[in-house]
């Protein structure tokens, strides 16, 4: 546990931290993910190369097996590719263990998930200030910050209402913030208005548009083509594949 | 970091008061059923030891031995010596000796008069121990007159009784009322010169249920007149020369009866040895009552497992959560550890003021007494099993994977 403030330095950055931001924040190569094996074998992902640069808005869109929810998990450090290379803001990280890719997760990917996936029974306050107490920041830093995201959702007046007392939308906005506070190079969102009705699916995808328009680097995972013709790049995929990779230019 | 899954830990305990609250009550149970019949155990082996020092602690008791068949005399090799005729009251006066004998402070003689009622009016109380002996025998074995006197020289051959006061207050309510009267023992008149102080009761036997006659109207009146005695009570002159004591009584009595330790026909025994025998007993009991109690504290423990796992399963999404912003798995141990380590350390520390609350009341006619290790072990035991029955379920839940945590419903 200590572990969290201590290990930054094990974390295999790139030698030169001035030239990072020349990375891409994803760079995916010849990437594989087969479950099973022989007869059941199921390739989710069957060479899949894609890079995403900072700042960029992409949309993954796909039918479902399209193989999109195996590369969010693959992106979002949840699972690893069977073959292939998987490089996050510059760090290749096949070569992480459990513990470094959970820092990973940590400082580098905010996530966003289609059922908000906020902890029960916890203020919302408390929900947006957890990433930050598993990185070792102090309790009074940890609530500035977690109000300042809070403020930035347009939800500073609710901190202290539990999920339970939001809406959906209000949830999903919490979920967010929880997903910025750590000023993440990514911000990676898994069908983000699935579980909203369209008002509620505006206000969030707005947020997105203007954090992206302070250059945030976001991956949505959709199966909506309206939601995903908010993103400015939309990478279409089926049967493990990237079929398409259109720039669409943002908001129409 | 510790302070973080603490917090988190209360916020899971906090969540589900009914079920913590249940979980703390096993351990609850169990620590003061431990700390509760220990200290059961330990008054119980209190109140044996203080009856035992209330016969004497410095008194050593010498019996005709039932154990040696008979030993030979001069140059007779058939004869056997009777065993009735093994302590004399020469043996009992050649105890007083100060110079063979420095450490033996006072000696009675003392015959055993079998089956004597005593009588007065339409009262009667069957005596369990009629004794005839010397006043010397009050100040050993600590007898004292709650009214009238007890024996003295002068009552020797004089028809009186000093009577117990079991015996006593079954005559009459007023037991100081009886002295000076006169009360049959066995049809034979007696004047009750007094009524001893109570000892109380020690279990099973009843020191007081005792009435002493002179010894020579004993064995006048009772048990026939012979040189035999029934045992010698001797009073050593303190409790640290008893072992001194009871050398020097077996060197005056191994030459006057011509014996060796192997074939001795008279035992020494003192109430200390009485006491190991005791508190050995008294200690079997005590391990019996702390393993009863011992179990219901596994089985608390048990109760907590099979709640941290519940917990476990129930949270697995909230931990998939956790784990994908950034919680590694010794911050989800930690998280479910201090959870099960606070409900049990919650469940010792009531479980203590309940045991100790409990022992201040007296059980089964003893008064518990409270044996300060068995808190300092409960703590140590209710903070163990925390730790023993809370690591799987914590280690299982931080071996969820993210992605299989999140899909659960």
């Amino acid at each position: 546990m200590s572990g969290i403030t201590s290990s930054a330095a094990t974390l295999p950055y790139p030698s030169a931290p001035g030239r990072a931001a020349q990375h891409p924040v994803i760079s995916l190569s010849a990437v594989h993910k087969i479950y099973g094996e022989g007869e059941a074998e199921v390739r989710a992902l069957d060479g899949v190369g894609l890079s995403i640069a900072r700042g960029e808005f992409v949309a993954i869109i796909g039918a479902s097996g399209s193989g999109k929810s195996t590369m969010m998990n693959i992106i979002g450090c949840l699972d690893a590719p069977t073959s292939g290379e998987y490089r996050l803001d510059g760090i290749a990280t096949g070569e992480l263990d459990e513990h470094q890719l959970a820092q990973i997760r940590n400082r580098k990917i905010g996530f966003v998930f289609q059922n908000f996936n906020l902890i029960p029974r916890t203020r919302a306050v408390d929900n947006v200030a957890m990433p930050l107490a598993y990185r070792g920041v102090s309790r009074r830093e940890r609530h500035e910050r977690a109000m300042a995201a809070l403020d930035a959702v347009g939800l500073s007046e609710r901190a202290s209402h539990l999920p339970s007392q939001l809406s959906g939308g209000q949830q999903q906005r919490v979920a967010i913030a929880r997903a910025l506070v750590t000023e993440p190079v990514l911000l990676l969102a898994d069908e983000p208005t699935g579980a909203l009705d369209t008002h509620a699916s505006h206000e969030v995808l707005d947020l997105f548009d203007s954090l992206h328009a302070t250059g945030r680097s976001i991956v949505m995972i959709t199966h909506e083509l309206d939601v995903a013709a908010r993103a400015e790049r939309t990478v279409r995929m089926q049967d493990g594949l990237i079929i398409a990779d259109s720039r669409t230019g943002g908001v129409a | 970091m510790i302070l973080e899954a603490v917090r988190f830990a209360f916020s899971g305990i906090a969540a589900n008061k009914m079920r913590s609250a249940l979980t703390t009550l096993g351990i609850v149970i169990g620590i003061s059923a431990v700390i509760a019949l220990l200290a059961v155990g330990a008054g119980t082996q209190n109140s044996i030891k203080s009856q035992i020092a209330k016969l004497g602690t410095n008194v050593l008791t010498v019996n005709r031995s039932v154990s040696t068949g008979g030993r030979s005399t001069g140059g007779s090799a058939t004869s056997t010596r009777s065993q009735s005729t093994n302590l004399t009251q020469a043996d009992q006066q050649a105890l007083q000796d100060p110079v063979l004998a420095p450490d033996v402070a006072a000696t009675a003689p003392v015959v055993q008069a079998q089956s004597i009622t005593a009588a007065l009016g339409t009262s009667t109380h069957s005596i369990a121990s009629t004794l005839g002996t010397t006043g010397d025998y009050f100040g050993i074995t600590d007898f004292a007159a709650a009214a009238g006197r007890v024996l003295n020289a002068g009552d020797t051959g004089q028809s009186v009784v000093v009577l117990g006061n079991s015996v006593a207050a079954d005559l009459a309510a007023n037991t100081a009322s009886l002295v000076g009267q006169s009360v049959s023992l066995n049809g034979q008149q007696f004047t009750v010169v007094g009524v001893l102080a109570a000892k109380g009761t020690s279990g099973l036997n009843d020191p007081d249920d005792v009435a002493m006659v002179p010894i020579d109207t004993a064995k006048d009146k009772f048990t026939g007149y012979s040189l035999s005695l029934s045992s010698i009570a001797v009073q050593a002159k303190s409790a640290d020369v008893m072992v001194q004591a009871q050398n020097e009584i077996q060197q005056i009595l191994d030459a006057r009866h011509q014996v060796t330790e192997a074939n001795r026909d008279y035992q020494v025994r003192n109430q200390a040895q009485l006491l190991t025998t005791a508190t050995s007993t008294t200690q079997t009991l005590t391990t019996l009552l702390g393993a009863v109690a011992g179990i219901s504290l596994l089985v608390g423990g048990i109760g907590v497992m099979n709640i941290m796992l519940v917990t476990v399963t129930e949270r697995t999404r909230e931990i998939g959560i956790r784990k994908a912003i950034g919680a590694t798995r010794g911050n989800i141990v930690a998280q479910f550890l201090v959870e099960s380590l606070i409900v049990s350390v919650l469940g010792g520390v009531m479980g203590i003021l309940l045991g100790v609350g409990i022992s201040s009341i007296p059980l089964f006619g003893v008064t518990p007494e409270v044996q300060w290790w068995t808190v300092w072990l409960s703590v140590g035991v209710s903070a163990a099993i925390g730790l023993v029955f809370g690591i799987y379920p914590a280690n299982k839940a931080a071996r969820l994977r993210p992605i299989d945590a999140l899909r659960y419903e």
